[in-house]
């Protein structure tokens, strides 16, 4: 489903983020990946909805080659990535169900289904009670659902996460962690960049180790 | 083709919700956006009138005859009869000086000035409608009549009408050009308000991007923010130029009377009413584009 071969990431002004990065995620999988602050998480996770491009190497995901992808058909490939944002990126102007409404009306999709959509997709993560709040509203932990919630609401075939427990307590960040779980055993490919490991041991996930932009065993 | 219909009413709803999250810049620019198309469709309007004067007039080319102040009523009655007897005359009306006094005693704004002459200062008048209606036969009965005793002077009005024609020719540019400038200052004011737009909505369009949606999508509601604004103002505009017309009027009537013209100031016509809102939305939407040309090229 997502493959790397000898991904390399310098930025401009030359800091080598990534090297030399080869591995295989398969569909269905359930994926962590750890490091130091700094090691090129955020970075790796970038590379598979071609948020930023590789300078070195391939990555494949379904399919296609992401390197090479023309702008033009960028949009169509994120559409089939669910993503939970670092900073979560939430808009603050708008409710809650319009926060998870915007990528089905960036898909098109009919707005009585949709509306349903959206409703399946935070009774899941146990916001439906609060639809119609704004974000500031929400606690951290429920924002971050929320942020959730957007990722999936489109039914994407795999899901990317960034550090989604950060701030938050053991309790919240296992009622997340088990979130992800479940979307994965419905068949959803799930890669999630994270400090806590420990969260995640339960379901003995595969874990990626990076080190410096570097795979660590 | 029905997500492309969705699409676009999810941009214009989106565009009328940005709309009205800020009404007093909508209307602010509504109003500046209108006040500049009222000058160009204001003068269009004029334009239009003063066409259907000159065709009124140019349909039924007469001579007007004017006597001197101090002809007698017999005098007056002499002339009437060389008039009518005349051959190339196919019909003589008279307009007797307490007639013309009468009438613009009653018009509005006049009558007062009217009534503060100490005497009747309009002379006997006769309209002829010549048989022959070709430019060389009137200029020829009124170089005739001209030289009939107490004939103060004698109007072709016909000649008149090739004046305003020269007239209408110049000022028709005049409008032209005045639109033209003002609808580069409308393109400028969209380009502006959008290009602020896309400023406040800078965290939406991040988020949309990263969400996968496309240039296109991104662009649409801007796109229908600029059409909008600009039809605002359009319509602004036609209802000044309206106002407009309905307080000219009857001076204008009056006015008209003074020639012995009756004439009635019509509303801008159809074809211009809809010609200035589809301007006012185009030159909207060319500043939307401008803006989002200069602004979303990452
Ligand atoms: N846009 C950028 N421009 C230049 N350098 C960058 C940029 N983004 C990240 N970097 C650098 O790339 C390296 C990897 O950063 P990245 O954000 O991927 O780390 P991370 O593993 O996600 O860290 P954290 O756990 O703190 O989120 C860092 O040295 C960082 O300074
Ligand atoms: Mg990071």
């Amino acid at each position: 489903m997502i493959r790397f071969e000898q991904v390399g990431k310098a930025y401009p002004g030359g800091i080598a983020a990534l090297a030399e990065l080869t591995f295989d995620i398969g569909a269905g999988e359930m994926v962590i990946l750890s490091g130091h602050s700094g090691a090129g998480k955020s970075t790796l996770l970038k590379l598979i909805p071609a948020i930023e491009r590789p300078t070195q190497g391939t990555v494949i995901v379904n399919g296609q080659n992401v390197s090479t992808l023309k702008r033009a058909a960028v949009p169509f490939l994120r559409r089939n990535i669910g993503m939970v944002f670092q900073d979560q990126k939430l808009l603050h102007d708008r409710s809650v169900f319009d926060n998870v409404m915007l990528p089905l009306s960036i898909a098109g999709v009919a707005l009585r289904d949709a509306g349903r959509r959206v409703r399946a997709a935070l009774d899941k993560v146990g916001l439906l009670e609060r639809e119609k709040v704004m974000p500031v509203a929400l606690s951290g932990g429920e924002q971050q659902r929320l942020a959730i919630a957007r990722a999936v609401v489109a039914r994407p075939a795999i899901l990317i996460a960034d550090e989604p427990t950060a701030h938050l307590d053991d309790d919240t960040g296992r009622d997340i962690v088990a979130t992800f779980r479940a979307f994965n055993q419905v068949g959803v490919t799930v890669l999630v960049a994270t400090h806590h490991d420990a969260l995640f041991t339960p379901f003995m996930t595969r874990r990626l180790i990076l080190s410096r932009g570097r795979l660590a065993a | 083709m029905k997500g492309w219909l969705l699409h676009h009413r999810q941009a214009a709803a989106q565009a009328l919700r940005r709309l009205a999250a800020t009404p007093l810049n909508t209307l602010l620019g509504a109003l500046v956006l209108g006040t500049a198309l009222a000058l160009p469709a204001g003068g269009e309007m004029m334009l239009a009138n003063f066409q259907r004067l000159a065709r009124h007039i140019a349909a039924t080319p007469q001579l007007s005859v004017f006597m001197a102040l101090d002809t007698s009523v017999k005098e007056v009655d002499e002339i009437e009869s060389m008039l009518r007897k005349h051959p190339q005359t196919l019909k003589v009306r008279k307009v007797p000086r307490e007639e013309t006094l009468r009438r613009l005693k009653e018009s509005e704004g006049l009558g007062e000035v009217i009534e503060s002459l100490p005497r009747n200062p309009f002379p006997d008048a006769f309209v002829v409608a010549p048989k022959d209606e070709s430019h060389a036969s009137l200029e020829a009965m009124r170089a005739e009549f001209v030289n009939y005793p107490h004939v103060e002077h004698v109007q072709l009005d016909s000649a008149w009408v090739k004046k305003l024609d020269a007239f209408l020719r110049l000022a028709r540019l005049a409008v032209a050009f005045l639109a033209a400038v003002l609808g580069i200052a409308l393109v400028a004011v969209t380009f502006n308000t959008i290009r602020l737009q896309i400023l406040t909505q800078e965290a939406e369009i991040e988020v949309s991007r990263l969400l996968g949606a496309t240039d296109a999508f991104i662009r649409r509601p801007f796109f229908y923010f600029g059409a909008l604004q600009g039809l605002a103002g359009g319509l602004v505009a036609w209802f000044a130029v309206f106002a407009a017309t309905l307080l000219l009027r009857g001076p204008v009537a009056d006015l008209a009377a003074l020639y012995g013209v009756e004439f009635a100031l019509h509303i801008l016509p159809l074809a211009d009413s809809v010609l200035l809102l589809g301007l006012a939305a185009l030159l909207g939407l060319a500043g939307a584009w401008a803006a989002l040309f200069r602004y979303l090229r990452d």
